[in-house]
């Protein structure tokens, strides 16, 4: 019995070490829950974040080249310039495969998207960027087949819907790694150290450590 | 008048011996009007010089004296004195973009007292513009894979206990700018993409645990209500560790511009994880990969390769005074000041060159040096006149040491758009007084 006490006591201090003004259950789940339950169906308008590797929950519809490029220059082309190569509010997004060995690196959906379902996700979630969400699947489907046929990625006659986009093959898709930092592995040196390099200094060879 | 021999003016003149290392210590950033300082300097010398000699009129009763100040007003947002209407939140104009709504704003650091930045002050990054949201209106769900999908409405939310925590946010793109060539003047336009505020809301595990996470829920997904539909996804482990869903922001509730009515906030994560305006989490197994996971936020790495999921900040510092822009007023002592900070933990050291990195000696940490949260360090520094190159190097209870730009360029790819610059960042002194940025 005394022992135990005095263990309660040993894990108050313990407790009371950690922070001494806060009350015991600060931070501490209560035990409330004040959400409601919503249903599935509730969330078809929401739910549109596509699972871009698979596309998984890519919606039912279909478009074509042409019928993506009268909706280009409807919607997309005063800030996208003609062709998507470029207008005055943003650069090209067509072209730079390739380059990714090459500096500068050119990003566009044809050189840096791994999956091709990207482009459905982003331009139906943002685009046009004055009336984002206000396009039809359809119109989606559509051009991103007019920007993927510019990229040379999909034939002329493609017809672009949930099945053939998920298997458009991209040029990037294994180029990405998982973080791995800590990279650098810098040391606190305080006297007679090498000065502070540059990024040019770094195409040098390094520098035996001291 | 103040005779020879009378008390205050031996005072007065004492005052003039301490000032003139103090005045000659003022730093002032170039935005900041001068003549007063300028005034305040001329006087202290010629005290100086002429000993205990009284001025030829004595000091006036300053117009303040004199009359009845401001009334207060029936109700009102009180907002910095016009004196201080330099101290601003800018646009990027190092950078600049051809629209100002997928766009940035960034913190004058340079004027920040304290490791608090106030809420007006607090840089801004957002994908479309600054989503306007009626709180009675916004719902939050949680689905996916969980037990019981769940909808949450405002008042829903802040009736849950609620906990209050100081951390730092950083944008990723914080100082890309200024890789190769040294393009930012100011420290505003160089380091402003950082800021750091007491958060207060729910921890996102308590309404997970209420959701229950299915054991196949590995990350979960954040989406807002702007006109991006901004989202990331982020491990289980980390909602689980110490994420928050905040609403509250030094004291108040959020700015629009940082998600009103309700963000995510991920302790010591680049700054947009922290999904702002947020309206759906969603528990999933595997991330979406979508645009902002895969074509943006992610690095450069050598042979064509990109890095993606960096999302912790690691440890960085820089001098805020004197730094780019400003102008030292003849040798003398001067107060180096600046912040640390890592995604990683707390900072346990600072160390200080003067003399571009031979030489290193360690900074005083003010407290509280808090974990995820920015610290402030301040070295008493007596300048010689000469030139000089000034940086900061942190160090974290990691024991991770912040690298140099050449330590980072040894094992990544620093061409184009490269984010997580976390390197040591000099500044020159002049033999003129002058300031500026010496990252190449
Ligand atoms: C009001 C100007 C505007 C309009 C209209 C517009 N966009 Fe955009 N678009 C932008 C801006 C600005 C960005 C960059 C946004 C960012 O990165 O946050 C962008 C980005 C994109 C991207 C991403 C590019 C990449 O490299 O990842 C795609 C794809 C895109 N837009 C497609 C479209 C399509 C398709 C339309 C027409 C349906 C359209 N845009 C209409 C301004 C616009």
């Amino acid at each position: 019995m005394r022992s135990r006490d005095l263990l309660g006591l040993v894990a108050g201090a313990l407790l009371a070490g950690v922070s001494s003004v806060d009350a015991a259950d600060y931070g501490q789940r209560p035990e409330v829950g004040y959400g409601k339950p919503v249903a599935d169906a509730d969330l078809v308008l929401w739910n549109i974040d596509i699972h871009t590797p698979d596309g998984a929950n890519l919606p039912a519809g279909e478009g074509t080249v042409p019928a993506g490029k009268l909706v280009y220059e409807q919607k997309c082309i005063a800030c996208h310039g003609e062709k998507a190569a470029g207008g005055p509010v943003y650069g090209t997004l067509v072209g730079g495969i390739g380059s990714m060995t090459k500096s500068p690196r050119v990003l566009t959906p044809g050189s840096m998207y791994p999956y091709a379902p990207i482009l459905f996700d982003y331009v139906r979630r943002a685009m046009p960027m004055d009336a984002p969400q206000s396009l039809t699947n359809d119109e989606v489907y559509a051009v991103a087949a007019y920007i993927y046929n510019l990229n040379g990625l999909v034939p002329d006659d493609f017809k672009m819907n949930a099945t053939t986009m998920a298997r458009i093959e991209m040029p990037n898709r294994d180029a990405f790694v998982r973080d791995n930092r800590p990279d650098t592995l810098a040391e606190r040196c305080m006297s007679d150290c090498k000065p502070i390099g540059t990024v040019a200094d770094a195409s040098k060879p390094a520098a035996a450590p001291r | 008048m103040t005779k020879a021999g009378d008390p205050r003016a031996a005072e007065a003149v004492s005052w003039g011996h301490q000032d003139e290392g103090e005045a000659a210590g003022v730093i002032m950033p170039a935005s900041t009007p001068r003549r007063g300082f300028l005034k305040g300097a001329a006087l202290a010398g010629a005290g100086l010089m002429t000993g205990s000699v009284a001025k030829a009129a004595p000091l006036p009763i300053p117009e303040s004296n004199t009359v009845m100040g401001d009334p207060i007003p029936a109700e009102s947002y009180g907002l910095p004195t016009e004196f201080e209407k330099h101290v601003k939140r800018r646009r990027s104009d190092v950078f600049k973009n051809k629209q100002n709504f997928s766009d940035w704003s960034m913190t004058p650091l340079q004027h920040q007292i304290g490791i608090v930045t106030p809420n007006g002050l607090f840089f801004e990054r957002h994908h479309n513009g600054v989503a306007k949201i009626d709180p009675d209106k916004h719902r939050l769900v949680i689905h996916g894979l969980v037990d019981r999908p769940l909808e949450f409405s405002m008042d829903d939310i802040v009736r849950y206990p609620s906990v209050s925590r100081f951390h730092f946010m950083e944008c990723s793109g914080n100082t890309l700018t200024d890789w190769r060539e040294p393009k930012s003047v100011t420290v505003q336009q160089s380091h402003g993409l950082l800021a750091c505020a007491q958060w207060t809301g729910v921890p996102l595990s308590w309404l997970l645990a209420e959701a229950g996470v299915k054991p196949e829920g590995k990350w979960v997904m954040f989406e807002g209500g702007d006109g991006s539909g901004h989202l990331r996804s982020i491990p289980i482990e980390k909602v689980m560790d110490d994420a928050l869903l905040v609403y509250g922001q030094n004291g108040e509730r959020l700015r629009a511009e940082q998600g009103y009515p309700i963000r995510a906030f991920f302790p010591g994560w680049e700054g947009n994880t922290c999904v702002k305006w947020l309206r759906r989490i969603k528990v999933v197994a595997e991330p979406d990969q979508i645009r902002g996971e895969t074509a943006r936020y992610s690095d450069p790495m050598p042979n064509g390769k990109w890095r993606q999921f960096s999302m912790v900040m690691e440890c960085k510092s820089v001098i805020t005074s004197p730094s780019g822009g400003m102008s030292l007023k003849g040798p003398g002592l001067y107060e180096v000041q600046g912040f640390a900070w890592s995604g990683n933990g707390k900072i346990t050291n600072v160390d200080l060159t003067f003399d571009g990195g031979r030489t290193w000696r360690e900074a005083a940490i003010e407290g509280p040096a808090l974990d995820k949260c920015l610290t402030r360090f301040r070295y008493r520094w007596n300048w010689d006149g000469g030139p000089a190159k000034l940086a900061s190097r942190a160090m974290d209870s990691t024991g991770y040491v912040q690298p140099t730009v050449e330590d980072i360029a040894r094992v990544r790819e620093i061409s184009g758009f490269v984010q997580h610059h976390n390197g040591i960042f000099p500044w020159t002194v002049a033999q003129s007084g002058e300031v500026s940025n010496a990252i190449a």
